[in-house]
């Protein structure tokens, strides 16, 4: 793999960085693979390169119907970070929390990770109980929670509406000074590059058409690039899952919603950290571009299609500026939304399905990118030792016969 | 100082000068002027800083497309930041400031970074900022990034209605073609909305100009809005449609002077586009300096504001389109080059040296544009305009959902007919030419007979593309700072979908949407990766057309008007009383009488208990349940069976989701064989409501049994304590003789009164309900009865301590999205119901059968109460949490903390000693009951 | 904005509207006979079709649950109906 760093980047800009190669290789469908993985997102290429790197299983290809990271990767608001209720959340989104402070170094690739901190901010004393049980239960599982008070927050972010006539004033809430934001594309380019450079074909502009499954067990893909032979498939395709697992009969406990997510104009820094308002339902960061990155609730409907609605963006804005008064000076850029698999309990679903050989790693919803290496890292050991990692054995599809819900809204009171 | 103001061109009002500032140097314009016309013909030349290198840059367009002058505006001590000159009209008194440069546009200091350009190529901070972290770096890149400034203290109001129109035909755009179509459908009779974004309507004809039927383009226009309105339609200027949506809507932002901007979501039966089109530069080395722009604009500038570009101008072309920019320059004094890149074209306009076959290949000069180079001749110069063809705005028709193809006659890609639910017509099409463009929209409209006529060919337009060899620096985004060079990295290095183009390199991401620098990102990949522009595809259309301030989406929706809270119909009376109000479950309810929280609630608490607290418990639902087939359907929906209820009886039970979960409790009564009123949490009555529906018309007869939410027809007040009885006597309510969980319908001062004896407190309680409209008088009896009997008005905050008291839940606080009633001591039903009801085959799963799910109960401490939210430590194994405190206060009666707590197998440990977690402090509780007062109950019987 | 069309009430806002499940479940019951694996069907799985759609909403401001036939990916409403067996 070609170094990046000051020194090479100095060298290239003397011969006009004509020496600069492809990031990752444009590879080709070959005939048969020790794994394939389905969806070229952030998952499936983390997934793809945990196999080579951790597992030493490099024949593996990642099968893209369009454009690398063009799913949920590139269609969020790329915050990262571990605030959880449940244990078993808490272990997963650590684990990648710990390997995002890692990535850049791991990939080679600057992902931008800045961890500026994150407030779950607070406007009713029910609202702060909760927010100390999560800040306890934070510190229990040896994840940074820290219950801030009303001044400290405004400290932190002095635009926040304290007029008198605040519907939502802001008391303080759940820090997590570990928390922050990445750069989304970054994380899907990096990882492509650097399994690329470990073997890992990476196959864009092919979508899978057909899973073979012979005697109960998988034994191949069928793309619109032709047969490949395999008898290990992950998928991670957020809301394209249901539909791939149906190609073996199997039911998923997923239905898929637009997420919109908005930016603004870029300004002069004015917001050092995230925060996400539960009076309002709508979080915000600010890009190093000077964009404020914008999020909230899902539109209303299930849907398939990538197209945002009037009616959340009009909640999201207004929640925003009943926060920010001052924003309403800004206006909206860019607005998009992406298909999000969203699972009753709102926690992701690992694990082995139907056939042999054939595992999944959706259900992500809303909150899929800042698990992106811990997703990625787990799927990489079902399909290569066939057997759960701790982490992930808590989120089998199993726990919805079992009753097991880990329903962090209701353990919580907050949505993810 | 370059561009000038003509004595006589334009409609600016000469008779008013308005004076201004551009960072901080004094300037003039006329009134009528926008900033970008005051400025170019009065102001300075370099007008602010690119994003990446800090060039210095000048004014581009004339409109939404508008890439380089952007500026913080300060007018009445109000700032607003990223204000594109182009659009805002100039009021006396203003003062702009440049984004992007410190100390001023014309001596950023950052400026030098452009010396170091070599080594910032697009995406070079991928490749480093690695070793030390990200976050050393992290704040001088935002430092030097993001355009203007916000200002901190400038809170615009909420003030822009949300405005919605049903439309039988919309017109987007009132140039020519959309004028044609609006005038030809208003006259056979259509009400059509003709929507234009300028000021004006004519789109292009107000500064290209044009006969039309043989007489000024003018009356043409005018005729067509009088035919619009005539027929019941409106013209809106000044209106961007900004977004087309699902089903048809449109989404609109409509600018007004002196009021406040509007909001509109229009929804038309048939929609025709006409949005026109916009014009590409052309790529050359240097083509970012400032004093090279439009040609489009500079004659848009000449002709409606008499501001002129420069003097001695070079137009760089491979269309007709700048003859005309070229003739009006030559026309007003300007020593005027064209040089086409075509060897056949329209013969020269008068006064205009004329160089066919020939291209701009390099501009050159230190801060602002001095010569060119032209196939190798060096000619001096003080301006170039561009034309480097078209690209129609085609924006809508994408965003509805549209294909594109590409149109080799024009050079650009055009909407796919029939791809999308709207009639694209004009040079949005790719119809370049008065004539074309009219006789487009006029049989769209669903013109009779023939086209309005007017003379001019369709524009001839040969393809100009940046030319993946050419020397030197190419600006594709000149906001952004892409360069051809750019692309080509990052075609080199494999971003080479437009996707990973676009986020590579940040081309099209800047605050013009990529409006100019698109087309020529996308061709100079095609180019480079040998492929067609249809190959290569298009990045995905989205809304905003154009930035819309976020107050106009935000609307109205602000402080109560963003989540109305629901007021008591009692507010009054209560605020009289000196209530503290709080949101409580949506509604805004009496926190505590008088100033002091802490004493009030716990004065209150012991005053009820003591002799009698009064309540208000309006907003406590009430759904009445009616028919021969209540009873069936109450047993289905609820966890303890309601059908075994004698009427005139109350019972408490649950309602569970169907995965078992507890979703609500509350009691219901049974007022007659076949009539029920379920109580349900004050935020829950919908829910519960919809549960209740859903049975009803899925499982059972819905003819046997309807149901309504009665909530707001009915004042609840409560009176509990050992002295109510005799408090309600005095009051002058005859109290029947009831007993515990006992209801009466009765009637007080002629008025019907349900008296409910339900207890949320654990004393002797009488829950009076009559309707909302006799509250008052019901609360004004009450009062008056009530000093009398030593007794008060209570808030929640009381009443939270009186319920905890006795271990009375509350759904939500004290349980969670995982508490099933056994959990709460509540699995009789579980155990013994042999019937179907909703979410029972949930209460059986493995982990519903576990032995040490969390459990409800009481923990006991000396000294301070423990703070909710705190957790107990699981007694054996790691350091983990084994459930948590979820309400606790200080009782008054018992002179001691209580609180309730959700524990690991916690019913099965009463008695034991556990440590409790808070914010990295232990302490100690022991795990009782839940109720910690009067566990025999003796007191509801007071 | 979507606009949806209750059988009763006719086209409506969206926003008007909940989802309420995908249509053709049918509640196992009793629930001793109920296995945990079929339970945590009827409750969870979900076919989530890309295209045509059958759905139960239900028009929160008159109350009438009724079924929807739509294109999850076009968002075109294909149709709605009132439940089996009730009138409209």
């Amino acid at each position: 793999m070609q170094r990046y760093s000051a020194f090479s980047l100095l060298r290239h800009g003397l011969t006009g960085h004509r020496g600069w190669r492809p990031a990752w290789a444009k590879a080709r469908p070959r005939a048969a693979y020790d794994a394939v993985i389905v969806g070229g997102g952030g998952h499936g290429l983390a997934t793809a390169y945990y196999l080579a790197k951790n597992h030493g299983i490099s024949r593996v290809a990642v099968l893209e119907k369009g454009w690398i990271g063009g799913g949920n990767t590139g269609r969020n608001t790329t915050a990262v970070r571990s605030n959880y209720f449940y244990p078993e959340s808490v272990a997963l989104y650590d684990l990648s929390l710990r390997l995002y402070e890692r990535l850049s170094r791991a990939l080679n690739y600057n992902v931008m990770l800045s961890q500026r901190g994150m407030l779950i901010a607070a406007h009713t004393p029910a609202q702060m109980e909760i927010c100390a049980r999560i800040a306890n239960a934070m510190q229990l599982n040896g994840v940074d929670g820290h219950l801030m008070g009303a001044e400290e927050a405004v400290r932190r972010i002095p635009l926040l509406n304290q007029t008198a006539d605040a519907r939502f004033r802001c008391l303080g809430g759940v820090w997590q000074g570990r928390a922050g934001v990445a750069r989304h594309d970054a994380v899907a380019w990096g990882y492509a590059r650097a399994a690329s450079a470990l073997g890992v074909d990476i196959i864009e502009n092919c979508a899978v058409t057909g899973l073979d499954v012979q005697g109960g067990r998988i034994c191949g893909v069928d793309t619109t690039l032709g047969r490949i032979r395999t008898e290990r498939v992950g998928l991670a395709a957020a809301g394209a899952t249901p539909g791939l697992a149906a190609l073996t009969g199997v039911r998923l406990p997923i239905h898929t919603y637009a997420l919109q997510a908005f930016v603004s104009e870029p300004v002069k820094p004015m917001l050092d950290t995230v925060l996400l308002y539960l009076g309002t339902g709508t979080y915000v960061s600010q890009s190093d571009k000077g964009e404020l990155v914008i999020g909230g609730g899902l539109d209303r409907v299930p849907t398939h299609g990538q197209r945002g609605n009037l009616p959340a963006q009009e909640t999201v804005i207004s929640g925003l500026l009943e926060m920010f008064p001052a924003f309403a000076q800004l206006k909206l850029l860019r607005q998009w939304a992406g298909v999000v698999d969203v699972v009753p309990d709102s926690s992701p679903v690992i694990g082995p399905v139907g056939p042999g050989g054939l595992y999944v790693n959706c259900g992500w919803g809303t909150g899929g990118f800042k698990a992106i290496p811990a997703g990625g890292w787990l799927l990489a050991h079902l399909l290569a030792t066939g057997a759960h990692h701790e982490i992930s054995r808590p989120f089998d599809l199993d726990r919805f016969a079992r009753g097991r819900l880990i329903d962090e809204a209701a353990g919580s009171g907050i949505a993810h | 100082m370059t561009g000038w103001r003509h004595d006589s061109a334009g409609m600016v009002d000469r008779d008013r000068p308005l004076s201004f500032t551009f960072d901080g140097q004094p300037c003039t314009g006329f009134a009528g002027d926008t900033l970008a016309s005051a400025l170019l013909a009065g102001g300075p030349r370099i007008l602010g800083r690119s994003f990446k290198y800090h060039r210095p840059r000048g004014l581009w367009g004339m409109g939404g497309e508008e890439p380089n002058a952007i500026l913080d505006v300060t007018e009445n001590g109000r700032t607003l930041p990223n204000v594109r000159a182009t659009t805002m009209v100039l009021r006396d008194g203003m003062a702009l400031r440049s984004v992007n440069a410190a100390p001023d546009a014309a001596r950023d200091r950052l400026g030098l970074i452009d010396l170091a350009q070599r080594f910032l190529p697009a995406g070079f901070y991928y490749k480093t900022f690695m070793a030390l972290g990200w976050m050393r770096w992290e704040p001088m890149i935002r430092r030097m990034a993001g355009l203007g400034v916000l200002d901190a203290d400038h809170h615009p109001p909420a003030d822009a209605p949300s405005m919605t129109a049903e439309i039988d035909l919309l017109v987007i755009g009132a140039g020519p073609a959309g004028l044609a179509a609006a005038r030809a459908a208003a006259r056979a009779g259509r009400a059509v909305w003709l929507v234009d974004e300028a000021a004006e309507p004519g789109g292009a004809l107000r500064w290209r100009g044009g006969e039309i039927d043989g007489a000024p383009w003018q009356a043409f226009a005018r005729d067509s809005c009088q035919a619009v309105t005539a027929a019941g339609g409106r013209v809106l200027t000044d209106t961007v449609l900004w977004g087309a949506f699902d089903h048809g809507m449109f989404a609109a932002w409509e600018r007004r002077a002196d009021r406040p901007d509007r909001h509109w979501r229009l929804r038309a039966r048939e929609v025709i586009l006409a949005a026109g089109a916009i014009e590409r530069p052309l790529w050359f080395a240097n083509n970012d300096l400032p004093g090279v722009m439009s040609s489009e604009a500079a004659l848009h500038y000449l002709a409606l504001y008499g501001a002129v570009a420069g003097r001695r101008i070079v137009i760089g072309c491979a269309g007709d389109a700048p003859y005309a920019t070229a003739a009006a320059l030559a026309a007003a004094g300007c020593q005027v080059t064209l040089v086409d890149a075509r060897s056949e074209t329209p013969p020269a306009p008068e006064g205009v040296t004329l160089r066919r076959a020939a291209r701009i290949t390099r501009a050159h000069g230190h801060r602002e544009v001095g010569a060119v180079t032209v196939e190798g001749v060096h000619l001096d110069c003080d301006t170039v305009l561009v034309s480097g063809g078209f690209t129609p705005s085609v924006h809508l028709h994408c965003q509805a959902g549209g294909k594109l193809d590409f149109d080799p006659r024009t050079d650009a890609l055009i909407p796919r007919p029939g791809s999308a639910p709207l009639l694209t017509v004009g040079a949005a099409c790719g119809a370049f030419g008065l004539a074309a463009a009219l006789a487009g929209g006029h049989v769209a409209g669903g013109g009779a007979g023939p086209a309005p006529a007017a003379s001019g060919a369709v524009w001839g337009i040969a393809p100009s593309r940046p030319d993946p060899k050419a020397r030197g620096r190419v600006w594709i985004d000149p906001q952004n700072d892409v360069t051809l060079k750019d692309v080509k990295l990052a075609a080199q290095e494999g971003y080479r979908s437009v996707e990973h183009l676009k986020r590579y390199t940040t081309l099209g991401m800047a605050t013009d949407q990529g409006r100019s620098a698109n087309f020529a990102g996308l061709a100079a990949m095609a180019a480079l990766t040998g492929q067609t522009i249809p190959e290569t595809g298009t990045t995905t259309y989205r809304p905003p057309f154009t930035p819309v301030p976020l107050s106009v989406i935000g609307g109205m929706r602000r402080g109560e008007g963003f989540a109305p809270p629901r007021r008591l119909r009692l507010e009054a009376q209560h605020r009289a009383l000196g209530a503290r109000f709080r949101e409580y479950g949506g509604w805004l309810r009496p926190a505590h009488y008088g100033t002091d929280e802490a004493k009030a609630a716990q004065a209150e608490a012991r005053t009820a208990r003591q002799t009698a607290g009064l309540y208000d418990a309006s907003p406590l639902g009430k759904i009445e349940v009616l028919g021969p087939g209540a009873a069936e359907l109450l047993d289905f929906c609820g966890y303890v069976r309601m059908s075994t209820l004698k009427p005139g009886r109350a019972r408490y039970g649950f309602m569970l989701s169907e995965t078992g979960i507890v979703f609500d409790d509350g009691v219901v009564l049974r007022l007659a064989e076949d009539r029920f009123i379920v109580s349900a949490s004050s935020g829950h009555v919908g829910s519960v409501r919809m549960i209740l529906e859903e049975a009803r018309q899925d499982r059972f007869d819905p003819a046997r049994v309807v149901l309504h939410d009665v909530t707001a027809q009915w004042t609840t007040l409560t009176a509990t304590g050992p002295a109510s009885r005799a408090l309600l006597g005095g009051a002058g309510i005859d109290l029947p003789d009831l007993p515990h969980m006992g209801v009466a319908e009765t009637r007080w001062q002629g008025v019907p009164l349900r008296i409910a004896r339900v207890s949320f407190t654990g004393d002797a309680s009488w829950e009076l309900s009559v309707p909302a409209r006799h509250g008052a008088a019901l609360q004004a009896a009450l009062e008056t009865a009530r000093a009398g009997h030593g007794a008060c008005w209570v808030g929640l905050e009381a009443v939270m301590i009186l319920r905890a008291e006795k271990g009375f839940i509350l759904v939500g606080k004290d349980t969670d999205g995982i508490t099933m009633p056994q959990d709460l001591g509540w699995g009789g039903p579980r155990d013994r119901r042999q019937d179907e009801y909703f979410g029972r085959r949930s209460l059986f799963t493995p982990e519903a059968m576990r032995p040490d799910r969390r459990q409800l109960v009481g923990l006991e401490t000396s000294g301070a109460p423990l703070p909710t939210g705190a957790h107990v430590l699981a007694s054996d194994g790691p350091r983990r949490s084994a459930g948590f405190v979820t309400s606790s206060c200080h009782s008054p009666t018992l002179d001691r903390p209580v609180a309730l707590a959700m524990i690991e197998g916690g019913r099965s440990r009463i008695g034991q000693e556990v440590t409790v977690f808070h914010l990295g402090t232990l302490s100690t509780a022991r795990i009782t009951d839940a109720c910690a007062l009067d566990p025999e109950g003796a007191r509801l019987h007071g | 904005m979507q606009r949806f069309s209750c059988p009763f009430c006719g086209l409506r806002d969206e926003t008007e509207f909940h989802f309420a499940a995908e249509a053709g479940k049918h509640r196992p019951e009793p629930a001793p006979e109920v296995s945990d694996a079929d339970w945590a069907d009827y409750l969870f799985g979900n076919d989530a079709p890309r295209g045509p759609a059958r759905e139960v909403w239900v028009h929160l401001t008159c109350g009438e649950f009724f079924v929807m036939t739509r294109d999850t990916v076009t968002r075109e409403v294909l149709g709605s109906a009132a439940l089996p067996g009730r009138s409209q």
